[in-house]
This record gives C-alpha cells, structure tokens and sequence, in this order.
C-alpha cells in the first residue's frame, strides 16, 4: 500500500501576523514555520500507524513550496515519511497547488491519500476535494477516524451535530483532523535517518491560477474590554441588550 | 447566466446556513443585475418553494435516491450539471460541512476560482473580489476570482438572514445521476441539541468548572439563552465534555454572535477558533487572563457565583420583554 500524505509549510500559532509589500504579502520576518498541524498531527501521524499495522506500505510527503520548506519536511520525515517530494513553486491558490499534488499522485499511484482538513494560514480547507476530483477519486472529509481492512476503508466523518460512518474501497482522498490520531514527537533515531530519506525536488507543472490575493488586511482592534462588577450582573444583562443588542 | 445556490440539507431539513447562502446569494443577484437560482438534491421534507422569501427566484429539485445518502462526488457532478443549464456564473455554497466537501471539487472540476469562507458581498467594481479570513482569524484577505465562473462558501453566521415576500418556482433537476463510491453506514447525532456551527449565541467553559459535576448551571444558561455549550481543550481531553463541544484551534471555528467563555483562560489555540464572534463576554476570577483582551465585556469574578446570577438575571429580562 502506497499513502500520500500532504504536507503544507505554516506559521507558528503563535506568530505574529503582519504584511508588507503594501499588505500583499504575509510579513515572515522573525517567524517560526511548522508544518501545519491537521497535517502532521493527524494525517502524517495516522499514516505512520497505518504503517506500523502493515510494514509492507510506504509513506510518501508532498509539499508544494521553495526550498526553504525543506526543514519542515525533514521533520516530517523524522517522524516516519519513507520519502518526500518537494514540487518547487510558490503560489496562494488552492488549485494550482491541488494540480500540483494531483500530478505527483498520478505520478506515483497512490492508494491512499491524506490532507489535514485546512491550513491554518490560507483555512481554504479545498486542497482534499480538488486533489480528488482532479484524479476523479472519491473524497471523504473531516474525518475524526480511520479503519483500513484490506482495500475497504472505515472512516467516521463530522456532520453538523454529529457523525456520520462512511465505508469507501480505495483509492481514496481523505482530509483528517482531531481524534485520528495523537501528536508524536520525532525522536534521535528518526531524525538521523530523515537526514539520508530521498528528498526530491521536482518542476511544477503547468496549471491555472483561479484566484489571487489582492490585499491582506488585520481586523480593528478590540476597543478594550468592559468590565463590569460581578455584584452587579444586571448591568452586563443590560448592556448586552441595549449595547451589544447581542441577547 | 444566473447566480446559483446550492441549498444543503440534514435529515430532510434545510440548513441555516444555507438559508444565509441564499441571501448571500440573492443580494450577489441584485449587484449583478440577475436571477437567484438554487438548487436541493434529495428528498425535503421543509416547503421548498417557501424559500423563495429569501430571494430565491427558481428552485431546480431533484429527489433521487442517488442523494438519499451524502457523497461529495454525486454531488458534485449534479450541481455541476445544475450550473450549466443556468449558465450560472456565480455559485454559492455554505462554508459548512458539505461546502466544504463539494466546492473545492466543483471549483476544480469547472477550472471555477473558489473563494473558501467568504464575510463579506463581492466587490465588483474593479474585477470580482471578496473578503475572507485567514491565519485563523487573525487576519483577512481580499481574494480576486480571475475566472468567468466564480464560486462563493460563505462563512456560517457572517450574513444576516432577511425575509421578504415570495415564492420560487420549483422545476425537476433532470441530473444523470453516477452511482457513488462511499456508502454511509451508520449516522449519530446528539439530539435536540442546538448545532453549534450554527449556533446565534454559544456558552463555553472550561477548566475553570473544576470538572464535569459543575456543567449544570453552563446547560441551564444555555437553555436560557437558546445557546449551544462549547468548551475549551482542556475539558474535551480530560473527557468532562465530548468533543464534538471543543472549540479552539484544533476545535470547531465557530463565529456566532455572542460567546460567552466562563473559567477559559483565553490560549491563543483557543481564541483562533473564536476569534471572529461578533461579542465575547469573558467571565474569570483571575484579572491576568489573557482572554480579557479579547473580550468586549468581562466580569472578573468566581464563575460559581456570577453564572446563576447571570442566568437569573437573563431570566428576568426576556420575562420582560
């Protein structure tokens, strides 16, 4: 078995968020990238398990990104990636990027194929469906567990409110998040062997951009919170009816 | 050409979402100087010709078994079949679960741009841009779709619902329908609750309660408020609450138009997932908290004795009212 995991290069939680380039681009002075966390806590981490449940399947990373994501998929490869493919371009839409992941998985035909559920830059959450619909695979997303007996796939999925159980044969595109797996940590052994993992730098192929960003922009600043005594409740009771007009 | 919307349903009952979706998409209509169509895959139990008050002139319906069940695919290639009898040129999905699910595929199957999480109407003085969150709240960008056809999923609670007068025209959706790939098994849904994606008003706790026994007075506030309750990290891993009430980072991102976080510190994973409510009330017995900067109302006081008063005095106000 053949698993494609989707690995995408993101900031920090914790980075600061400015722009420059007259807010058309994403400031990276002094940031601490990471690889997005839906894709290595869950994605990359269920993979790794799936592996260990059948020795005889092979983990591959992609990423779309220049070289400077390189760190970032070594990681990953510490983690427990066979191999890694780093398609060498730079782009903000979604399909572009999709086409991209779409061609490395032809390419290498996967029988599996995971994405975290969105960045936590872009929150696009698209990259599982047009990856599937361009290899006309079926796409199944937010998924919070996943079985594997054979070919057949048994995958919990959120609904609104809810869950929902769905069984599909592979091939298949899947898009996690919480609850299918916990976070690991790579350890020394892992991290001296990622450094001798084939990692291949390829061209993008020609694709369409849909979309760009003309302006990034920050929410207005809180104006300040306002306090209010907790002796006095029916003062909050007011303002958030007559004030906030939120209750 | 036409500005079509697809209208989601759970258990035979239209979303809320969708019903902003097609007030989103009526007003995109307005701007360009079109008709709203939209269209229902699968069996409703709602009146459908009644959504036709939200601006919805035509509704292509289908009831075919094909989507007794969801699955993206299916759907995709109806909606798409959909699109091109109406020459839509604007689509619009609910940024919900099944948006999610079917508009990046539909954007990649019509090479149509897909802006993911709309807030706001488009711009289209100058080209077709919209506004959308990004780094989880933190930040917005304004997206240009550079293609004819245009696909919008709008945020849940990021446009207002207007009702007017009318009623849509309903036609049979001819659609080839492909046999699908994902069988559903099994469906589970915590009943009666209030969805808290979708939710106007969420109550959200943490560890601040202590533990699970305490929830009571956070359920009575809720129901009070006709709220969903939520809760912070901490809580849905110790297991004090399911998980499906975390919100956070790693959570649900929900943005309704009042959360009220009792005894939740305020983590920066914790506020990326509610950051874009439109009123946070934060209620913590310690002034430091981080929380309180992101709030527009606070009480710093113990939550065991302000939530009941709280309750109390909601109590009182909506007798009034």
């Amino acid at each position: 078995m053949k698993i494609l995991v989707c690995i995408s290069k993101t900031p920090d939680t914790t980075a600061k968020i400015a722009f420059t380039d007259n807010n058309t681009k994403f400031d990276a002075n002094g940031v601490q990238w990471i690889i997005n966390p839906y894709d290595e806590w869950y994605s990359l981490v269920r993979a790794i398990e799936l592996k260990e449940a059948d020795a005889s399947a092979a983990i591959h990373l992609v990423t779309v990104g220049g070289a400077d994501a390189e760190p970032i998929i070594r990681k990953a490869l510490a983690l427990g990636g066979d191999e890694a493919i780093r398609v060498n371009a730079d782009s903000s839409d979604s399909f572009y990027i999709a086409s991209q992941i779409a061609e490395v998985a032809k390419q290498g035909s996967y029988d599996l194929i995971f994405t975290g559920k969105e960045t936590i830059d872009y929150n696009g959450s698209s990259i599982g469906g047009m990856v599937a619909e361009l290899l006309d695979l079926p796409y199944i997303s937010l998924a919070t567990k996943f079985e594997l007996s054979g070919k057949k796939a048994t995958v919990t999925r959120e609904i609104e409110g809810g869950e929902e159980v769905n069984e599909a044969e592979l091939p298949l595109v899947v898009s996690t998040q919480k609850g299918m797996a916990e976070a690991r940590i790579p350890n020394m052994r892992g991290i001296m062997a990622a450094r001798t993992k084939p990692l291949k730098a390829v061209e993008p192929v020609a694709a369409e951009t849909l979309t760009s960003v003309a302006a990034f922009g920050l929410p207005p600043a809180k104006v300040g919170v306002k306090l209010v005594s907790p002796d006095n409740v029916d003062e909050l009771v007011h303002l958030l009816h007559e004030e906030a007009k939120a209750i | 050409m036409s500005v079509l919307i697809y209208i989601d349903t759970a258990e035979g009952h239209i979303k809320k979402s969708s019903i902003e979706a097609i007030c989103y998409g009526a007003k995109i209509a307005e701007q360009l100087g079109t008709t709203t169509e939209g269209v229902v895959l699968g069996a409703v139990n709602d009146d459908v010709a009644a959504l036709g008050k939200y601006g919805v002139k035509k509704i292509h319906h289908t009831t075919g078994d094909a989507f007794s069940q969801f699955d993206a695919q299916v759907y995709t290639k109806a909606i798409a079949e959909v699109a091109a009898t109406t020459g839509a040129k604007v689509i619009v999905f609910s940024n919900n679960i099944s948006g999610k699910a079917i508009a990046p595929r539909l954007s990649a199957r019509l090479k149509a741009g897909l802006v993911a999480g709309a807030v706001a109407l488009p711009n289209t003085d100058n080209g077709f841009t919209v506004k959308k969150n990004v780094f989880s709240g933190k930040a917005f960008a304004n997206v240009t779709v550079n293609t004819e056809v245009k696909i919008i999923s709008l945020s849940p609670n990021a446009y207002q619902v207007v009702a007017g007068e009318g009623t849509a025209e309903l036609v049979t959706a001819n659609v080839a329908v492909t046999p699908g790939k994902v069988t559903v098994t099994n469906t589970s849904k915590a009943s009666g609750d209030i969805v808290l994606t979708e939710a106007e008003i969420v109550v959200s706790a943490g560890r601040g309660m202590k533990g699970p026994e305490n929830w009571g007075m956070i359920e009575d506030l809720a129901k009070t408020l006709h709220a969903a309750t939520a809760c912070s990290r901490p809580v849905a891993d110790a297991h004090w609450r399911p998980h499906n009430e975390h919100v956070g980072q790693t959570g649900f991102a929900i943005a309704p138009n009042l959360y009220i976080a009792i005894g939740i510190s305020g983590a920066i994973q914790h506020l990326a997932g509610v950051n874009r409510s439109k009123v946070i009330v934060v209620i913590n017995k310690d002034p430091e908290a981080p929380f309180f900067k992101a709030a527009d109302y606070g009480i710093v006081g113990d939550a065991f004795e302000v939530v009941p008063k709280l309750n109390e005095a909601i109590k009182k106000l909506k007798s009034t009212a």
